[in-house]
């Protein structure tokens, strides 16, 4: 990002509560002027954070979403189970309750299965077998994994002490894959997708906006109708029909980016209008035009005095993208035309939930869409409180 | 009227207004107490942050959020009824019969204070209907009889258009018309005239008073200019910071005052009835002109024909020539719409000219054109014509310390590094009157004059030789105006310099420059020196324009003396 | 006005081609034409496949001649006579398909609009107006939620409510009986019931975002100098912001309809997979997975084509309410 000189970075400041408190009042309306002393050196940055500190529940929410990325990082530490161990012997096991306490000392156990057969439909069915205890350790040893590719382990955080045991704190799916597990592997690819998706919308939507404010004219009026035009056209359906083109037979990860590219394809767009506006906005602002008089050439006029002035509105606008994309390859994913298994996403997962009869029988198979609810939400309440606080002279 | 003239219709006694914020308690207006008389006029003067707009909103019980009133009376006085407004139920029946029926209240701000998606008539039904319970023909009925008092031109056909379709000055009467719709006992007009050209000003201030003394009614006017208290006020009270500091009869405050912030005050504009350099004879220096505009146009719009001339569009600046001496402090005046702005920013080329010339002598003799100039020239022109903004705070970077700011010419001019640099910043302040410890503030951390001292300050970084001043003064207070307006005329003693002051304002103009072009619709009508288009202008607009603005003594009231320009007062 | 009119309908035009041809690229997506996969499907049921003959039907459909030549074939044959080409996986006109569903998608999607701003309006007003009260904390956080849930795991777990706590399944739109049966008032109000599940579920996320929009546009309002006004002639306070600040936080409202429309179209093409109803969206999924190219083109042509139709009356529905656009 941008920085002019000479602005501290966020979180080097000490602040002296000596505030004395003025407010001026123009047209009846009062303004609040907290002379914090360090105020009238702190730059657009501090100010910003200081207003977005202000904002709780945004601050909570950056926590949540920070820790999410974690896990998306950590997965295969944090995963009980590799994303595709099956095992016949567990298919829809019920979720176990991980007990903390083992006869009044600290210690993790879960309870085994037992199998029933349902009076009524005959089924076969687990239930919760209170007998038997299995005790659950912390950094034990379990399924080896190659941590972002490359470093060979096989501790994982929390795991049966004796590895092979059924452990399935979310329960189990059809094939008896750990749901937790597979949530957890899940939320790498899900986040990614956000990420790599906005970035690419980031691009196309700095280049496409900022030429269509910073020029005007031709070129604006043609970039708007694109604009126009791919807002005015039903996203799913357009989504589907280019997900549905790509060969089935493609290696799963350029499926991957074939899908982040189709929906940054219309994610730009926002993007786009933001910067646009911004540029816009800012062009004729006194500022840049004394910067030009000042005899500064165009390219300085942009990133000394523009971009940073809207930069940390991008910021804002990049953090509420980011859920609208994950939203978007959960549904394209959920409707088979998006991520296919073996790849793992939340939307994947949700695709076994499609039939009802089978939700009736094993609920916990919806356990993904709280991932998606969860991170939507942090998202979108981080993004809300940036997006406060993105302009710190207001207000 | 079965009063006398003497009897207080509204009288407020210790008023008290407190603004709850997150962290304090501000008090906005402390014990003020003030009565205004059937038929008279009391102005409620002060300075920006007095708290005299919070004052005029209580009195409807209009204050926003959080403001509240804790303590006083504001008692309304109607033949025997007697109200206590600070007593009555927030958006209570009573006091919605008290607004727009017993009190009218006029803004600032006539561009907004109409809601652009009903027509004017049914605005202005709607307080015939409210406090009459008139029946929806009779309504407009008045309405029309109401806008035809207030001089509306086709006042049947105008009533069913919208806003946007009124000038500033015609939606003032339509505010007017509407708050006195009801024959209320007081109008409160709030700065109704500061968002207007002087000469719509005198228009308006002039119906308010044939209005009033048609009516009997009473008029409390807030207003910061001391011009406009002169020439309409019976009372003046003055306040500053929440406080009345003064009252009195308009003779007493104006020839008698006692407190030091209104002598101030008066001081402060009386400054700006002369000229401050009516000191040499600037004649003998006129060699040859630093900067010299020729038949400069800029069209909007325009179509040219075959045969070069052109038609339609809005000739925003229409054949302008001009010429700045050395040494010379050039005013440009004129009103909203006018083209001052324009013809700035072409002198500046930040705009570029339909056509025209522009030639600027370099101070070897050399002299080139300004409209040839590119890259590395017209960087070299920017180093010795600056500009100074009008708004101090639109026109800093608040993402830069004013070290970065006042240094940035510097830098990219690359004439000063590091240590040498701060110490040409820190000359620079000082100059402005500034202290250089404030150096690494953000400008987020100075007031409106601080700031604009900051702007001169990068003006001056360079050594320039030209100086534009585009309104500089305008969005600052009177008192403060006059400081700056000082500090320009110490800079122009120590360094040799010209200015191009445009403004609308004539006092600051006649206090600044030496010499004085008038501008209207895009041309120039009038050039003279100072003294002369002030006192004794030879065009009719001229005429017009001065005699249009308030004088700050009560015993020359020239505006309502005014020479009227004809083709305004169509467009009013 | 009826220039602006004319204009907005002159500007749909180049909308409309440019739809089209996107429809038609994506019909030409996928690898191989339709003959490929005809050959392909009857290879597999183990007939000879002749090359004769499938040259033969190359030609009657244009497929050996330049691609904007097959463009001018598909598009005229829509356009004068109403002929979308031929599904093969139903091996029935695509138009014979297209229009009962699409009815259904109109029926629904603007059944969900009417319910948004019937929700959204009232709840957005009350949210600015008391701002910072219990009621806006509430409203904020439920229309946070309404954003966060994507509509298909809303409907989901509707369905689920349903089944495991009525003992209903609440999919489909008709009951058993009035599924083939002709229009009647029966068949109208089981309609009607059918609906109210997928209105809720694809106009939650919608209520949710407009709320916002309602409260943050009103909330601009509020405090302009006209409200002062108006307060200033002694109107009552509701009547007050009801006349003047929620009369132009409307116009940004009402401008949002460009957006929400594609948005509805959009959410009803996943709901109605879900929730298994019987219009365009799982017939568009399935001619998807089937690669039947001429009827998922068409889908995706007709859909944009009345989103497009829908936002020109919202423009118009604008232009009607702005006295400032109206005059220009």
């Amino acid at each position: 990002m941008a920085r002019t000189d000479g602005v501290r970075p966020l979180f080097t400041w000490t602040r002296n509560k000596t505030a004395k408190s003025t407010a001026a009042t123009g047209a009846g309306v009062a303004e609040e002027v907290t002379h914090i002393k360090d105020a009238e050196h702190a730059g657009a940055w501090q100010l910003a954070w200081w207003k977005f500190r202000k904002h709780r529940l945004a601050v909570a929410s950056g926590i949540v979403v920070i820790c999410i990325y974690l896990v998306a990082a950590f997965a295969e530490f944090l995963a009980p189970q590799g994303a595709g161990d099956y095992s016949a012997r567990y298919t829809y096991a019920p979720p176990q309750q991980l007990h903390i306490w083992d006869n009044g000392e600290f210690g993790l156990y879960v309870h085994g299965y037992k199998v029933r057969v349902n009076p009524e439909s005959f089924a076969r069915e687990f239930v919760i077998d209170p007998e038997t205890k299995i005790p659950v350790g912390l950094f034990v040893r379990g399924a080896p994994y190659k941590l972002w590719n490359f470093i060979p382990s096989n501790i994982h955080l929390i795991g049966p002490v004796k590895a092979g045991q059924p452990m399935y704190l979310w329960g189990a799916d059809r094939l008896g894959r750990d749901m937790l597990s597979r949530v957890i592997h899940g939320t790498r690819v899900s986040m990614t997708v956000g990420l790599v998706g906005v970035s690419l919308s980031l691009v196309f939507g700095i280049i496409l906006g900022g030429l269509s404010g910073y020029y005007g004219g031709g070129i604006d009026t043609a970039i708007q109708r694109v604009i126009e035009f791919l807002l005015a056209i039903p996203t799913i359906p357009l989504w589907m029909g280019l997900a549905a083109a790509i060969p089935p037979t493609l290696p799963p990860l350029q499926v991957y980016f074939m899908i982040t590219i189709i929906l940054s394809l219309v994610g730009w767009t926002g993007l786009a209008r933001v910067v646009r506006g911004r540029f816009l906005a800012m062009k004729n602002e006194d500022f840049v035009t004394a910067a030009r008089l000042d005899g500064a050439r165009e390219m300085s006029v942009i990133f000394r005095h523009m971009l940073p002035s809207f930069a940390s509105h991008i910021i804002a606008a990049v953090t509420l993208a980011i859920p609208v994309m994950i939203l978007s390859e959960t549904a394209l994913s959920f409707l088979g035309v998006g991520l296919r298994p073996p790849v793992v996403s939340w939307g994947v997962l949700l695709q076994e939930a499609q039939n009802i009869r089978t939700v009736a029988t094993a609920p916990w198979l919806l356990l993904p869409g709280v991932a998606v609810i969860t991170t939507v939400l942090a998202l979108n309440f981080l993004g809300d409180g940036l997006r406060d606080a993105a302009d710190p002279y207001s207000d | 009227m079965s009063e006398p003239m003497t009897a207080d219709v509204l009288k407020v006694e210790k008023l008290s207004i407190e603004f709850q914020l997150r962290t304090s308690v501000f008090k906005a207006v402390k014990d003020v107490s003030f009565s205004i008389k059937r038929g008279g006029t009391l102005c409620l003067v002060g300075e920006s942050g007095s708290g005299k707009s919070v004052t005029a909103r209580s009195l409807l019980q209009i204050v926003d959020k959080p403001g509240r009133i804790t303590s006083g009376r504001i008692v309304l006085t109607r033949e025997a009824e007697v109200i206590d407004i600070t007593t009555l139920k927030a958006n209570g029946p009573q006091i919605r019969a008290v607004r727009g029926g017993k009190v009218g209240l006029i803004f600032q701000e006539p561009m907004s204070a109409l809601s652009p998606f009903h027509t004017i008539g049914d605005q202005i039904d709607e307080v015939l209907q409210i406090h009459l319970h008139l029946e929806k023909a009779e309504a407009r009925r008045r309405t029309i009889e109401l806008l035809r008092q207030v001089e509306i031109k086709n006042p049947a056909e105008m009533a069913n258009r919208y806003s946007f379709e009124y000038s500033g000055g015609m939606r003032q009467r339509v505010c007017i018309a509407m708050a006195l719709a009801c024959d209320p006992d007081v109008l409160i007009a709030d700065e109704p005239t500061t968002a207007l050209d002087v000469t719509t000003q005198a228009e308006i201030l002039d119906l308010i008073k044939r209005l009033q003394q048609r009516r009997g009614m009473a008029v409390l006017l807030i207003t910061h200019d001391m011009g406009v208290v002169a020439e309409v006020a019976d009372e003046v009270a003055v306040m500053r910071n929440g406080e009345i500091v003064e009252k009195g009869p308009v003779e007493a405050i104006f020839h008698d005052p006692q407190h030091s912030y209104t002598r101030h005050l008066l001081e402060a504009t009386r400054k700006l009835e002369h000229n401050s350099r009516e000191r040499d004879d600037r004649t003998a220096s006129r060699i040859e002109p630093v900067l010299s505009v020729r038949n400069l146009s800029k069209y909007y719009g325009s179509k040219q024909a075959a045969d070069g001339s052109w038609s339609g569009g809005l000739r925003a600046v229409d054949d302008v020539s001009l010429d700045l001496y050395p040494g010379e402090n050039l005013g440009i005046v004129g009103e909203s719409g006018s083209g001052k702005t324009t013809l700035g920013r072409l002198i500046m080329r930040i705009t570029e000219p339909t056509m025209g010339s522009i030639s600027y002598r370099q101070a070897d003799g050399v002299t080139s054109d300004v409209l040839d100039m590119r890259g590395a020239a017209l960087r070299a022109y920017h180093a010795q014509v600056r500009l100074i903004f009008q708004d101090p705070f639109a026109s800093l970077n608040p993402r830069m310390t004013v070290k970065q700011i006042v240094g940035d010419p510097l830098r990219i001019a690359g004439m000063a590094r590091g240590r040498a640099r701060d110490g040409r910043v820190a000359e620079l302040l000082r100059m402005v009157g500034l202290s250089p410890d404030t150096m690494d503030r953000y400008p987020h951390a100075f007031s409106g004059g601080q700031r604009q001292r900051i702007g001169i300050a990068r003006a001056l970084a360079l050594d320039p030789r030209v100086i534009v001043a585009d309104e500089a003064t305008s969005a600052l207070d009177v008192s403060i105006r006059s400081q700056i307006l000082d500090l320009l005329l110490d800079i122009q003693t120590r360094l040799d310099l010209s200015f191009i002051f445009i403004s609308h304002d004539i006092s600051v103009i006649r206090y600044f420059c030496d010499r004085v072009a008038v501008m209207y619709k895009g041309r120039i009508v009038e050039v003279g020196s100072s003294q002369k288009i002030c006192t004794s202008p030879d065009e009719p607009y001229t005429r017009a324009l001065i005699s249009a603005v308030p004088s700050p003594d009560p015993r020359q009231k020239r505006m309502m003396h005014r020479v009227r320009f004809a083709p305004e007062i169509a467009d009013a | 006005m009826p220039r602006y009119v004319l204009k907005r309908l002159l500007y749909m035009i180049p909308t409309l081609v440019a739809i089209s041809i996107v429809a038609f690229a994506l019909i030409q997506l996928p690898p191989g034409d339709f003959v490929t996969t005809l050959a392909a499907q009857m290879s597999q049921a183990g007939d000879t496949v002749d090359p004769n003959t499938l040259a033969m039907l190359r030609r009657q459909y244009g497929l050996d001649q330049p691609i904007w030549v097959q463009y001018w074939i598909w598009i005229s044959n829509i356009v004068l006579y109403g002929d979308f080409g031929r599904s093969f996986d139903w091996d029935a006109p695509v138009s014979d398909l297209l229009w009962n569903r699409l009815g259904l998608t109109v029926v629904l999607s603007l059944t969900a609009l009417v319910f948004t701003w019937v929700i959204s309006l009232p709840i957005g007003i009350y949210s600015a107006v008391r701002k910072y009260s219990i009621g806006d904390y509430a409203a904020t956080f439920f229309a946070f939620v309404g954003l966060a849930v994507p509509n298909f795991l809303l409907a989901l777990i509707l369905m689920y409510a349903a089944l495991r706590f009525l003992g209903i399944s609440i999919d489909g739109l008709f009951s058993r009986e009035y599924v083939d049966a002709p229009w009647s008032w029966g068949k109208f109000v089981d309609l009607a019931q059918h609906l109210i599940v997928p209105v809720i579920v694809l106009g939650c996320s919608g209520t949710a975002a407009l709320v916002r929009i309602m409260r943050a546009n009103l909330l601009d309002e509020l405090y302009k100098p006209y409200v002062t006004t108006a307060r200033a002639k002694g109107l009552s306070e509701w009547r007050l912001i009801l006349k003047y600040p929620v009369r132009a936080a409307l116009n940004p409202f009402v401008s949002t309809l460009g957006w929400t429309l594609p948005e509805l179209v959009s959410g009803a093409t996943v709901t109605a997979i879900v929730l298994n109803l019987p219009t365009t969206g799982p017939l568009l999924l399935r001619a998807l997975i089937a690669q039947d190219v001429y009827l998922a083109g068409a889908m995706i042509l007709m859909l944009s084509v009345l989103t497009v139709i829908g936002t020109l009356i919202s423009d118009l529905l604008l232009a009607w309410l702005d006295p400032r656009i109206r005059y220009k």
